[in-house]
């Protein structure tokens, strides 16, 4: 009793321990060792290795790592389970969600204890953030599993989907991947982070006591090679990630070609931008919450400050005063704001990058305190006098560490935030809602907070552009990633290598000339070029390629682009996107109506061209090419975004925005109507093409350059390259400036698009199937493939 | 007590304002009273409150910070001693005050205290708060104790009676021997943002307090804004108000956490820019031992441990204090208390 004065005196914080005592005794009920969940079963536990408690280095398991054969078992297991899932519908699905959701929260204090302990984060996070988010997610996913039908019609589950999860947020990550994989009808098998795999075997044990139907939700434990065998795993329909860029970039090349559907959530360096007109004092409790949230272990921490240098010295002085008051510890101990790094390797990561900023001659600033000892602690930490050339500025830290930095004014802010590989998220804080609302949409980030930070749920989609991954987890837009189109009649292979040897023993034959109708008099010499800004240009090379017909006859010849005309034409794209995007959607709609109207006025003459080039009839391809155009007319003012409703008071709008500029090579189906359904709908979305043309017919696409001349179409907007596929794909797929890369083409081209797109993990759609490009059930795909959704969430309040 | 002033453990500190390196704390009793300034209306306009961000820190600060056994008991002693324990009721006589003034000299039971170990360290309320006619009343009731006595004044609660009648009234009751004078602001200047006449208004408060401390009730429940609430605190404290307080108690919405963070915030802006110390009174609506702790996790955070001192830091409150007994003897005894254990005020 002797210290209630003391405390009285001082008004010290005391310790406030939430209790481990039932997280151990559930820990001891598996002996402290765990197998793997799967089937509905614990396997035995096997070539096991320790999982620690990283704020006190204590032993807390023996957890099982998984190999190939354990794997096997699971996707095994996940595969066997499809047809009773499947069959279960979609109001049985929602119930099984729903019940999980249900159980979540009658073990939300023992789940939320066993993740701080074993990856460190303050009880109070787990508890009021993580688990609860938890539950939200899959009661939101039980609603997404009864619409699923209504909201998504034709469309169906992928079927096995493999999941890996990172350690910062084990079991609300699990809830992001399993949730909406269920609601669409899959079955997982999930691999939790090797640091931190508790929560998500306490979570299977849970599954076990409401009885949830075995072999749908397979959880295995292991390391990186575990992942690995995973991902290779031939059974597997879709891999979705969430970690390191490194590991999403290995991942993008092992599935390379393979037609599994991915979706990578990988790093950030995010932004936090703040104008001379922010509640300072709300921007300085917004830091708190940006980077030393979950200790800065946050793939959208905002981690880079960027502030109006006319206030920037006050924000220094009051986040400095702010860092002393803030405390680390126990993650068990109620009244930390920041416990323990998760892991060793981390915490050394993070000393080394404070080090370099340090020799890099930025100004480190940490708190007066000194840290608890014993567990893997480090201080909050603040960098200024950084620039945007210094190491600390463009690594992900991952760590409770900040830079700041200066802008002048908000074009500036816009270029200091975007100059990043990465594009996860964004933060900015001004009383001005012009500019709050200027800002959001130049910013290059999938979610963008405005006057608020790291708030999440279930309805909004979360997810990055550029290097920070792709696809979207929750949300509509998040369901999508786990649905895909139920097979259409007529698919078959592209057999590109072999229609190219019969070619090439008709072209072994007597070669004619160029044909035409005009009875005696030779035709006058067409020479179709490569169109790169809005000008027809000669390829570098100087060489042309012969183009004929399906019947042998030379056709023309036309200009064998290179790399270097690739190159020309990627910087004409990123010219013509720059003001093709601010163009409002209706002059968008316009323009490519006209592009109907003009086709129209040539209908005879492309008609006749496509019979001269494939021999049969065309009149019906320029019909549907038409049609075409007032498709993606129409869609171009259309395809509205959405106002999420978040439990929070704000609106969170869902964008769709343009990718920046599409590579892409056109199918060899249907030479006008084939190119043009791709070129369309990603203009139509405010995109720049870069395409290479059907190999067969090339010269269906070098005659429409003329018919963009005439609609208006703004330079820049459609470049086109011929010449040999092998020599410029690689050149479009590589291209560090192009964000996304379509190929419809074969399996082969494909996979090496893919596998070439990791430089900057550039947005991927590779096709191996044929098309009917008159069946319109597949524009929905092809407006999301010219998009991606960014998430503004403006909280308001007077 | 002193508690040191922010300090980094680096040795680049160039950025830093000056006081945060020389500034040294007043000892306890000592602040220097708040000399104000001139209205400074470019600085009223650039203020900017968002309120959504402020309730999300607001909503944090109770789930972020906890104390337990020992260190409850101990913050639960201190909120007692910053306590302006209050009536303000129609009602009221002059026995009703002299049974509060005994409260006040010993507010928790004296078995309790040294329980608490806490038998040699007197524990007694900040003020005793009433209406002018009880103030001599409660003055003579307290004597010898130190406990001053705060008196509501200017036309409480709505502050609109005429200018010569709320001038005499803080005279009269000053006169009466009370030591703070709780005036009440026009609430109207505020919302038609003529912060001019609550400047005079407030200066002229202060100018006929004389040596009273005065303390200005800001009404927020009937400002709209959390930018009002802060523009108000801010013209009052460039006024010469020695604390900053919510609300009468009479609003429909009296002190939130919310707002108790802008007026805090203001307070601590006042300081980096004048170096001067103003208090802040949240009143209204705190009622359980609960909602006392958030409120001084709240001033620890934000304003250091400096505020959560009776010279900086007063809740007004009447049934509080029950419900701090009652928590002060469940941490003796191990057993929930009951209202009637503890004698009434």
């Amino acid at each position: 009793m002797t210290d209630v004065k003391t405390a009285f005196d001082t008004l010290a914080w005391g310790p406030a321990p939430e209790s481990a005592a039932i997280a151990r005794e559930w820990l001891d009920r598996h002996a402290r060792q765990f197998g793997c969940y799967v089937n509905g079963e614990w396997t035995e536990p096997d070539a096991t290795f320790m999982v620690k408690d990283p704020a006190t280095g204590a032993e807390l398991a023996l957890v099982t790592a998984s190999d190939a054969a354990g794997v096997d078992a699971a996707v095994a297991a996940a595969r066997a389970a499809l047809p009773a899932w499947r069959a279960l519908g979609c109001h049985g699905r929602s119930r099984w969600l729903y019940a999980i959701a249900r159980g979540v929260q009658r073990r939300s204090r023992l789940l939320a204890v066993v993740e701080s302990m074993d990856n460190g984060k303050p009880i109070r996070e787990s508890r009021d953030i993580d688990i609860p988010l938890v539950a939200r997610h899959f009661s939101h996913h039980a609603g997404w599993a009864q619409l699923r039908d209504d909201v998504f019609p034709g469309m169906g589950e992928v079927g096995v989907v493999g999941q890996i999860i990172p350690w910062n947020f084990p079991l609300l990550m699990l809830s992001w991947k399993i949730a909406p994989a269920l609601a669409a009808g899959n079955t997982v098998v999930l691999k939790p982070a090797e640091f931190t795999p508790l929560s998500a075997l306490c979570f299977a044990d849970m599954l076990d006591e409401i009885g949830f139907p075995p072999g749908v939700i397979n959880i295995i434990t292991g390391d990186g090679s575990t992942g690995q065998a995973l991902v290779a795993h031939e059974d597997v329909d879709k891999i979705a990630f969430t970690g390191s860029t490194d590991v999403g970039r290995a991942i993008r090349v092992a599935t390379a070609g393979t037609g599994k559907k991915l979706t990578l959530e990988l790093g950030g360096k995010s932004p936090f931008i703040v104008f001379a007109d922010a509640d300072l004092d709300s921007v300085v409790e917004g830091v708190v919450d940006a980077i030393w949230f979950n200790q800065g272990q946050v793939c959208c921490a905002g981690s880079r400050i960027l502030v109006a240098e006319e206030i920037a010295d006050a924000l220094i002085t009051k986040l400095r005063a702010r860092m002393e008051t803030l405390r680390v510890g126990s993650p068990l101990d109620k009244a930390v704001d920041i416990g323990a790094i998760v892991a060793p390797v981390q915490l050394e990561r993070i000393g080394e990058l404070v080090e370099l900023g340090k020799r890099e001659g930025a100004t480190c600033w940490q708190p007066s305190w000194s840290l608890p000892e014993g567990g893997l602690f480090f201080p909050p930490t603040l960098f200024t006098d950084v620039t945007p050339a210094a190491t600390i500025a463009q690594e992900e830290i991952f760590g409770p560490v900040v830079v700041l930095m200066s802008f002048r004014n908000h074009a500036d802010a816009v270029d200091l935030a975007n100059n990043t590989r990465y594009g996860l998220a964004a933060s900015l804080w001004t009383e001005n809602i012009n500019l709050a609302l200027d800002v959001a949409p130049m910013l290059k980030a999938g979610t963008v907070w405005i006057n608020c930070t790291n708030l999440f749920d279930a309805a909004s989609g979360f997810g990055g552009y550029r290097e920070s991954g792709y696809g979207r987890e929750g949300g509509r837009e998040g369901m999508l990633e786990y649905l895909k189109a139920r097979k259409r009649e007529g698919e078959k292979e592209r057999r590109r290598e072999e229609r190219r040897r019969e070619e090439r023993k008709r072209d072994s034959g007597e070669a004619r000339g160029p044909g035409g109708d005009s009875g005696d008099l030779p035709p006058i010499d067409r020479t179709p070029k490569l169109y790169i800004g809005g000008k027809q240009s000669r390829a570098d090379s100087g060489y042309v390629l012969p183009v004929h017909s399906t019947d042998g006859r030379l056709l023309g010849e036309i200009g064998r682009g290179n790399r270097k005309d690739v190159r020309n034409a990627v910087e004409a794209a990123h010219k013509g996107q720059a003001g093709w995007s601010r163009a409002t959607a209706h002059l968008r709609s316009q323009v490519i109506h006209y592009l109907g109207e003009n086709l129209s006025a040539r209908e005879a003459e492309f008609a006749g061209r496509l019979r001269a080039v494939s021999g049969v009839d065309g009149r019906s391809e320029v019909a549907a090419a038409i049609e075409c155009c007032f498709v993606w007319a129409a869609w171009a003012d259309k395809y509205d975004g959405a106002v999420h409703h978040t439990p929070h008071r704000n609106v969170t709008l869902a964008m769709p925005e343009a990718l920046g500029v599409i590579g892409m090579l056109c199918p060899d189906e249907s030479p006008l109507l084939g190119f043009l359904s791709l070129v369309l709908p990603a203009i139509a979305m405010g995109n720049a093409v870069v395409a290479i043309p059907s190999r067969v017919h090339p010269l269906m696409a070098t005659d429409c350059y003329q018919l963009f001349d005439t609609s208006d179409l703004p330079d820049g907007v459609v470049n086109i390259v011929t010449g040999q596929v092998p020599e410029l794909l690689p050149a479009l797929a590589g291209h560090a400036d192009v964000d996304g890369i379509w190929v419809h083409g074969t399996q082969v081209e494909v996979a090496e698009a893919e596998r070439l797109s990791v430089g900057n993990m550039k947005r991927t759609w590779g096709e191996w199937h044929e098309r009917v490009w008159s069946d319109r059930t597949g524009d929905q795909e092809l407006l999301r493939h010219a998009t991606q959704v960014k998430n503004i969430w403006v909280p308001y309040g007077a | 007590m002193s508690i040191a002033p922010t300090q980094g453990r680096n040795t680049r500190h160039s950025r830093d304002p000056e006081y945060v390196t020389t500034t040294e704390w007043p000892p306890l009793g000592r602040v220097p009273r708040n000399t104000g300034a001139p209205l400074d209306l470019g600085w009223i306009r650039s203020i900017r409150i968002n309120r959504s961000a402020v309730e999300r820190r607001a909503a944090s600060i109770p789930t972020r910070r906890s104390v337990k056994q020992a260190w409850q008991a101990g913050w639960l002693l201190r909120a007692v001693t910053l306590m302006d324990l209050t009536t303000l009721q129609g009602d009221d006589t002059p026995g009703r005050v002299r049974r509060l003034a005994g409260k006040s000299r010993q507010p928790v039971r004296p078995d309790l205290l040294e329980s608490l170990g806490m038998a040699g360290t007197p524990v007694k309320v900040a003020a005793l708060c009433v209406y002018h006619p009880f103030v001599e009343t409660a003055v003579q009731a307290l004597e010898g104790s130190g406990i001053p006595v705060a008196a509501v004044s200017t036309g409480f609660p709505a502050g609109l009676a005429p200018m010569a009648t709320r001038l005499a009234e803080i005279h009269s009751s000053v006169e009466a021997g009370a030591h703070e004078i709780d005036i009440v602001i026009t609430r109207g200047h505020v919302l038609t943002g003529n912060w001019q006449a609550l400047y005079d208004e407030v200066r002229l408060f202060r100018e006929a307090c004389g040596d009273a401390h005065l303390k200005a009730i800001l009404g927020t429940g009937d400002l709209g804004t959390l930018t009002d609430v802060a523009r108000a605190s801010m013209v009052a404290m460039m006024a010469g108000a020695d604390f900053i307080k919510t609300s009468t108690g009479k609003e429909s919405t009296n002190a939130t956490l919310p707002v108790g963070l802008v007026m805090a915030r203001a307070i601590r802006s006042w300081r980096e820019a004048t170096g001067q110390l103003v208090g802040l009174k949240p009143a209204g609506g705190i009622r359980t031992a609960k909602q006392s702790l958030d409120w001084l996790a709240m001033i620890k955070d934000e304003l250091g441990n400096r505020w959560a001192q009776p010279d900086l830091f007063r809740f007004g409150a009447s049934s509080l204090l029950t419900d701090i007994e009652r928590q002060l003897e469940h941490h003796v005894t191990g057993h929930y208390s009951a209202a009637h254990r503890h004698p009434m005020g």
